[in-house]
């Protein structure tokens, strides 16, 4: 197996409030291969941008990595400098934001967003920068590049907005690329082609991509793996196909069984009960267990195992018979 | 933005227009001139003469326009206390404002700025607070008041800089001007403070308000991720967006220097219009008074006009709306 990309081991997140600390990010773990499209699902406050955060170094403060290490190719980098890690963020890390009306600096031209980029991160003349910000913004499916670099954000739509974001991400050719909901604020057919963007970057140049976002179908159509959080923990990590025919987490479970489908007919929705835990308010033993329909005394005093490749964080995981 | 430009200069026009209005109000409502003219022995013949040289008996509509035609190059008449076109005194006394209005501005905008910038950068540290306690005394404290204690104590205490004058002027073409010699620039330090110093906090505090929020923008968020530099990022990024609200208001500010400047100048005794102005109140000088309130209004609204073409230089998505628009 190919040294991973990115490797999280047991990283915590911590926020101190007036009414104690909270953990927005509990002993998560998992690696993203050169490559791969890593799917982090889980529900709004599950931590999955937090996580994300952590790895580029943007998390607000008072927010804090607790303990944990993060590696990015071989290199731990959860204890840079502040300037270490800036140089790192756009070379090595991307970032795309989830709404690309507001990611863009309004009163700059997208050529000059995608130039100063490329001039503080590698060694090359103003011309050649906008040699490859042509490059960039072709690569990422924006129809005469070139007449475009003296564009202004407000005169591309929101699809095409998004497009440049993705080229601005790209531009230094990181390594990694943290899609923080990339598609929440598209329209359906526009988030398509965001994804099938983003599934061409990866194969075409071997971008590992971290793609945070609450939709499963998103999920289904771009993921190779998927991690699944609840409550700032990780539920279950495993192959896309394998968490999306049979979970074995009960929470997994849930989400599956509430995702609509076509195929399932007119049927009415299955719904979790309850809501997500709020962070100050995170139940004794396993997180999910007032939720959980098959929660046993246990459940309530044992937080569970630590969720890892191939074993979800439960007592009582879901055991399917292989349909062969 | 030319139908902008003429749709704006046109809207000015009618502003000027109207403070025309009160200004001319003023020759009929506040008080009769002749009677501060002419002395206790005046005869009938006397007044009547005076009044037909003024051109006060004629009917309000013939004196209105006649008003506004003389206004319009530039002429005011006849100051009533000291008998000279009041164009002439202006043209003598501008330049004494225009120096001050121009340093303090200058002080005001410059440094309001960059401690805008550090307070909203630095929005913990110990010395922004510091700077940002301190700015309420330059928001609180009246004007007068500011200058008299600089006087206190620059002057009269520690006897550095001169409480009073504009120092030795030196004389090009129209223009006296202070900024060449010693005195003069002496003379500028403690009215520039004065009279800058509440817009200087004013705008200090805009731009750290304005500037605090920018930051909080994806946008903001987003160039950090892209890893720019921390100077790119705050001056580049941040301090561009900052900048529409706070030009509007420095417009507003700027305008307001000039006619505050009557307090400072009374402090001071400057010999700028706003002395003149104040002068002219005590002795109903009313030709004097409708110039000063014409030339008060022409700078507002030639300001607030630039502020609006600026708009269209730093925001690319007005220069849109517009075309489309219009």
């Amino acid at each position: 197996m190919t040294e991973p990309v990115l490797s999280i081991r047991d990283l915590s997140v911590e926020i101190p409030t007036r009414k104690g600390v909270v953990c927005p990010v509990d002993s998560v773990s998992y690696d993203i291969a050169p490559g791969e499209i890593l799917g982090v699902v889980g529900e709004s406050g599950a931590g999955k941008s937090m996580a994300g955060n952590a790895v580029i170094g943007l998390l607000n403060p008072p927010a804090r990595i607790a303990k944990g290490e993060i590696w990015l190719n071989g290199t731990r980098i959860d204890q840079l400098s502040g300037d270490a890690m800036r140089r790192l963020r756009g070379k090595e890390i991307g970032m795309v934001f989830q709404d690309p009306l507001t990611s863009l600096n309004p009163l700059l031209q997208i050529g000059d967003q995608l130039t100063e980029t490329m001039l503080t991160h590698l060694d090359i003349s103003r011309s050649e920068a906008e040699k490859r910000a042509i490059a960039a913004l072709q690569e990422v499916g924006i129809p005469g590049a070139a007449d475009r670099l003296n564009s202004y954000p407000h005169e591309f739509s929101g699809g095409m907005r998004q497009r440049v974001v993705i080229a601005l991400a790209l531009c230094a050719e990181p390594s990694l690329i943290i899609a923080d909901e990339p598609t929440t604020a598209l329209d359906v057919s526009v988030q398509a082609q965001i994804v099938a963007l983003l599934k061409k970057l990866c194969r075409e140049r071997g971008t590992a991509i971290m793609l945070i976002t609450h939709d499963m179908g998103v999920i289904a159509e771009a993921a190779d793996r998927v991690a699944v959080m609840y409550a700032g923990r990780l539920a279950e990590l495993g192959p896309v196909r394998e968490i999306l025919t049979s979970p074995s987490h009960p929470y997994t479970d849930g989400l599956m069984a509430s995702t609509p489908l076509a195929s399932r007919g007119k049927s009415r929705l299955h719904q979790i009960p309850g809501s997500m835990p709020r962070l100050n308010a995170i139940p004794d033993g396993c997180a999910f267990n007032p939720r959980c329909p098959y929660a046993a005394d246990k459940c309530r005093h044992d937080p569970g195992p630590q969720g890892v490749e191939g074993r979800a964080a439960c007592w009582f995981p879901i055991v399917r018979e292989r349909t062969a | 933005m030319l139908a902008y430009l003429i749709r704006r200069v046109a809207q000015s026009g009618l502003v000027l227009l109207i403070v025309g209005m009160v200004a001319f109000g003023m020759f009929r409502f506040v008080g009769d001139p002749i009677d501060n003219m002419l002395g206790q022995e005046r005869t009938q013949e006397d007044i009547d003469r005076l009044r037909g040289q003024l051109g006060l008996d004629q009917p309000f509509a013939v004196q209105y326009f006649r008003f506004l035609e003389n206004a319009v190059q530039g002429n005011f008449g006849v100051s009533y206390r000291q008998g000279r076109p009041v164009s002439d005194i202006l043209l003598e006394r501008a330049p004494a404002t225009l120096e001050l209005a121009a340093v303090s501005g200058f002080l005001a905008i410059a440094m309001g700025i960059a401690l805008g910038v550090f307070t909203a950068i630095r929005r913990n540290g110990f010395t922004a607070n510091f700077i940002m306690s301190a700015s309420l005394i330059g928001v609180s404290l009246p004007t007068f008041l500011i200058g008299i204690l600089l006087i206190y104590i620059f002057s009269v205490e520690l006897g550095w800089l001169p409480s009073f004058g504009r120092g030795e002027t030196v004389r090009i073409g129209n223009w006296t001007t202070g900024f060449l010699t010693e005195t003069g620039l002496k003379a500028l330090v403690l009215p520039s403070i004065t009279l800058g110093l509440y817009q200087m906090t004013l705008i200090m505090r805009l731009v750290r308000s304005e500037m605090l929020e920018v930051l909080r923008q994806d946008y903001i968020r987003f160039a950090r991720a892209r890893g720019l530099r921390d100077r790119v990022v705050n001056f580049r990024h941040a301090l561009k967006n900052t900048m529409m609200p706070v030009i509007t208001v420095i417009g507003l500010q700027l305008g307001s220097i000039i006619a505050f400047a009557i307090i400072t100048e009374t402090v001071f005794q400057w010999p700028g219009v706003g002395l003149l102005f104040i002068n002219a109140i005590q002795f109903v000088d009313i030709p004097v008074m409708a110039a000063y309130l014409m030339l008060i209004s022409v700078m507002f609204v030639g300001i607030n006009l630039i502020v609006d073409v600026l708009y269209f230089l730093i925001d690319p998505r007005l220069r849109a709306d517009r075309a489309g628009a219009h």
